[in-house]
C-alpha cells in the first residue's frame, strides 16, 4: 500500500451489494465490498468471469444503482445524485474505456473524440481543435480523418483513450483494455497509459485477466464469487 | 444542443446506404400519396369546371342533382318565383346539355353545349378570337379552345358543322379556367338556340343563376327556394356536393383512400424497418455516450432529429417528384386531371410526420431502454 499511503482518497467503496433478479432467479454479483482507490494509483480488479468484477466497476462510476451500500468519489456520494447529476458525474468526472470501444464507425476519429466535449457543450470548432489535441497526446493526430473502421485494433484502443481522457476525468475506467488486442500492443497500451494518461490528480481502474499486464498495476484486487479475496501489490509496487 | 445534432446529422448521412434506403422509403410514400390524392382533386376540380367556369355566385337546382352534368329539367316558372324572391339582385336561366356535332369529315363527337341567357349572357368566357356580339348572328356558337378543342378539328372563326341537322357556325374561341373532366369539347351558346338545336324534354331549364343582393341574403333566398321544393346552393356548396358524389357515390373517393393508406403503409414499413436497423446497429454506441454522460433526452433529440430530418428531405424530393411528373404529363396530356394542392401538400406532410413519429417512436423507445450497464456487460 506504499502509493495509497501518500495519496488522496479518490474512491471508497463500502459494503456494496448488487443483485439481479428476484425469488428464485436472484442472483447476488456483488456482496458487500469495500475498498479504496487513491489519485495517481492503477488499481487492477482481477478476477474470473462471473466475479462480479464489471458490476463493482458500473457502480463505482456510476452507472450501476447498488442495491445497498455507498460509492463516495472525491468526498461526494454518488448514488445521492438525481439521474442527471449522475450523468453530469459521468461526463464530469469519470472517463470509460470500454472493451469493444464502441467508436462510431460513420464519424471520423476526431468527431469520436470530441464527443464528451460535445456534450460538455463545447462549441463545434473548439471541441475538434481539441479532440486533436488529445489525439496527439495518444499518437494518433495524423489520423484525426480516418473512419475507426480505417484503424487498426490498438490503435482504434487509443483513440477510445483519447475520447475517455477528452472531459480531462479525474477517475478513469478501463474495462478488460487489452481482450481485443495481441500481447504485445496491449502491453504498449497499458504501458502508454501508465507514463501519459496517469498522473497524481487521476486514478485508473482496470478490469482485466490478462496477467502479462500486471506488472503496471500498483495494486490488484482479486475478486471471487462478488467478493474481494485479496488485494495484491502490482509489479508496479513490488 | 446544435453539437449533439451535428453529431446526429454526421452518423444518420455517413451511413450512405441507410440513409439512401430511408429517403427511398419516405420519397417514395410521399410520391404516391400526392399523386394519388393530386389525381383525385384533379378529377374533382374538373368535375365542377362548369360550376367554376359559369362563376355565378348560386346555383338553383331540382335536390336530386348529383353533378352538373346530370341536370333535372325546371319549369320555366321557378325563374320568375326565383326572380321575385326578395335578396335576390337578379337571376337567368342556364341550359347544360350534351348534343352530337357531325363534323366536315363526316365524323362524329360529342359536346357539351352551354345555353346562357340571352339577355345578360352571364357567366360567358373569356374570348380569345372573335367578339361576343356575334354570339346573336344566326347558327352562332362560341367554342371553348382547350384540351377537347382539337376533337372537333380545332375550328376557327367561321367553321361550321352541324349539330342535331342544325347548321353551326363558330364566331369565337373562348378561354375558361378549367376544362370538363370527360373529355368533351364545350360549346356556348345563348339559352333560346340552346333549346332550339338541342331535343328536350317538356321543361328546359337546366339550373337558374343567382346574384343575391348581399351574403346575408343566401340563408333567406335558400330558405325560399327549398320552399318552393328546389334547392339553391351557393357555388362552393355545389362544388362540394358534386365531390361528395364522386368521393362517396362512385366509388373512387374510397380507392383513392386506400391507395393512400396502401401508400403510407409501404413508405411506414421502408422507413421504420430501416430506421429500426439503423437504431439496432448503433444501439449500443448510443449506449456508450449515454454512460459517458449523454442525458436520456439527448439521446432522444438525436433520433428525432434524424427522424425529423430524413422526413423533411424525404418529403421534399416527393412532392418534387410527384409535381415533375405532373407537369410533364400535363405538357404531354393538357386534359390530365391532377392538381397539386395545398390541402395534398398538407396531407403529404401529416402522413409523413406520422411516419416519422412511428419510426422515431420504436429507436427512442431501444435507445431510452438501453443500460450503460449493458454495455459495460457485452
Amino acid at each position: 500500500m506504499a502509493a495509497a499511503e501518500n495519496k488522496n482518497l479518490a474512491v471508497k467503496a463500502s459494503g456494496l451489494v448488487k443483485w439481479f433478479g428476484e425469488g428464485e432467479a436472484k442472483t447476488v454479483a456483488v456482496r458487500g465490498v469495500s475498498f479504496e482507490a487513491y489519485f495517481g494509483e492503477m488499481l487492477y480488479i482481477e478476477g474470473p468471469s462471473g466475479s462480479g468484477k464489471t458490476t463493482l466497476l458500473s457502480m463505482i462510476s456510476g452507472i450501476l444503482r447498488p442495491n445497498s451500500g455507498s460509492v463516495t468519489v472525491e468526498g461526494k456520494d454518488i448514488w445521492n445524485l438525481t439521474n442527471d447529476q449522475l450523468a453530469d458525474f459521468r461526463l464530469n468526472t469519470v472517463g470509460f474505456v470500454f472493451q469493444d470501444y464502441h467508436l462510431f464507425p460513420r464519424l471520423s476519429t476526431r468527431e469520436n473524440v470530441a464527443i464528451p466535449l460535445i456534450l460538455k457543450k463545447v462549441g463545434w470548432d473548439e471541441a475538434m481543435d481539441r479532440a486533436i489535441e488529445y489525439l496527439e497526446v495518444v499518437g494518433l493526430r495524423e489520423r484525426a480523418h480516418l473512419q475507426p473502421v480505417k484503424l487498426s485494433g490498438g490503435e482504434q484502443q487509443r483513440v477510445a483513450i483519447a475520447r475517455a481522457i477528452a472531459s480531462r476525468p479525474d477517475l478513469l475506467i478501463f474495462d478488460e483494455p487489452t481482450a481485443s488486442l495481441d500481447g504485445d500492443t496491449g502491453r504498449r497500451i497499458v504501458d502508454f497509459v501508465k507514463n501519459n494518461i496517469l498522473n497524481d490528480k487521476r486514478c485508473i481502474m482496470i478490469v482485466t485477466h490478462d496477467n502479462r499486464i500486471f506488472e503496471f498495476a500498483d495494486r490488484i484486487m482479486r475478486m471471487e464469487d462478488g467478493m474481494i479475496k485479496g488485494m495484491e501489490k502490482g509489479g508496479n509496487e513490488k | 444542443m446544435k453539437g449533439i445534432l451535428k453529431i446526429a446529422y454526421k452518423l444518420l448521412v455517413n451511413d450512405k446506404g441507410k440513409f439512401a434506403a430511408l429517403l427511398v422509403g419516405i420519397t417514395f410514400a410521399v410520391f404516391l400519396m400526392n399523386m394519388m390524392t393530386s389525381m383525385f382533386a384533379g378529377i374533382l376540380n374538373k368535375s365542377s369546371a362548369t360550376v367554376i367556369n359559369i362563376g355565378a355566385r348560386m346555383w338553383v337546382m331540382d335536390p336530386a342533382v348529383k353533378t352538373v352534368a346530370s341536370s333535372i329539367p325546371m319549369p320555366d316558372y321557378v325563374l320568375d318565383a326565383v326572380r321575385s324572391i326578395k335578396g335576390v339582385r337578379y337571376a337567368v336561366p342556364l341550359y347544360s346539355g350534351g348534343a352530337l356535332v357531325k363534323l366536315a369529315d363526316g365524323t362524329y363527337q360529342n359536346v357539351t353545349v352551354l345555353g346562357l341567357d340571352d339577355a345578360s349572357l352571364f357567366g360567358r368566357p373569356q374570348l380569345i378570337e372573335g367578339r361576343i356580339e356575334d354570339i346573336y348572328s344566326d347558327n352562332a356558337f362560341i367554342v371553348v379552345k382547350d384540351s377537347e378543342y382539337p376533337k372537333l378539328g380545332s375550328p376557327k372563326i367561321g367553321t361550321q358543322f352541324e349539330l342535331n341537322d342544325h347548321r353551326v357556325v363558330i364566331t369565337g374561341l373562348a378561354r375558361v379556367t378549367t376544362s370538363g373532366l370527360f373529355g368533351v369539347p364545350t360549346l356556348y351558346t345563348t339559352y333560346t338556340r340552346a333549346i332550339q338545336y338541342i331535343p328536350n324534354p317538356r321543361f328546359t331549364l337546366s339550373y337558374i343563376l343567382v346574384e343575391p343582393k348581399s351574403r346575408a341574403a343566401v340563408p333567406y333566398i335558400q330558405k325560399q327556394i327549398k320552399a318552393l321544393g328546389y334547392e339553391a346552393l351557393t357555388n362552393e356548396q355545389f362544388m362540394k356536393k358534386i365531390s361528395n358524389f364522386y368521393m362517396y357515390q362512385t366509388g373512387l373517393g374510397t380507392n383513392v383512400f386506400l391507395m393512400t393508406i396502401i401508400s403510407f403503409i409501404v413508405g411506414l414499413s421502408i422507413s421504420g424497418q430501416t430506421f429500426y436497423t439503423f437504431i439496432l446497429e448503433n444501439l449500443d454506441r448510443f449506449g456508450a455516450i449515454k454512460a459517458i454522460g449523454a442525458r436520456g433526452r439527448e439521446l432522444v433529440y438525436m433520433i428525432l432529429f434524424q427522424a425529423a430530418f430524413t422526413a423533411l428531405i424525404g418529403y421534399g424530393l416527393g412532392i418534387g417528384l410527384s409535381s415533375l411528373i405532373i407537369f410533364l404529363a400535363k405538357l404531354r396530356i393538357s386534359s390530365y386531371a391532377a392538381m397539386v394542392t395545398y390541402r395534398n401538400l398538407a396531407l403529404a406532410f401529416v402522413m409523413v410526420l406520422v411516419i416519422a413519429g412511428i419510426s422515431s417512436y420504436i429507436g427512442v423507445r431501444k435507445v431510452i431502454k438501453i443500460e450503460p450497464f449493458d454495455i459495460f456487460r457485452g
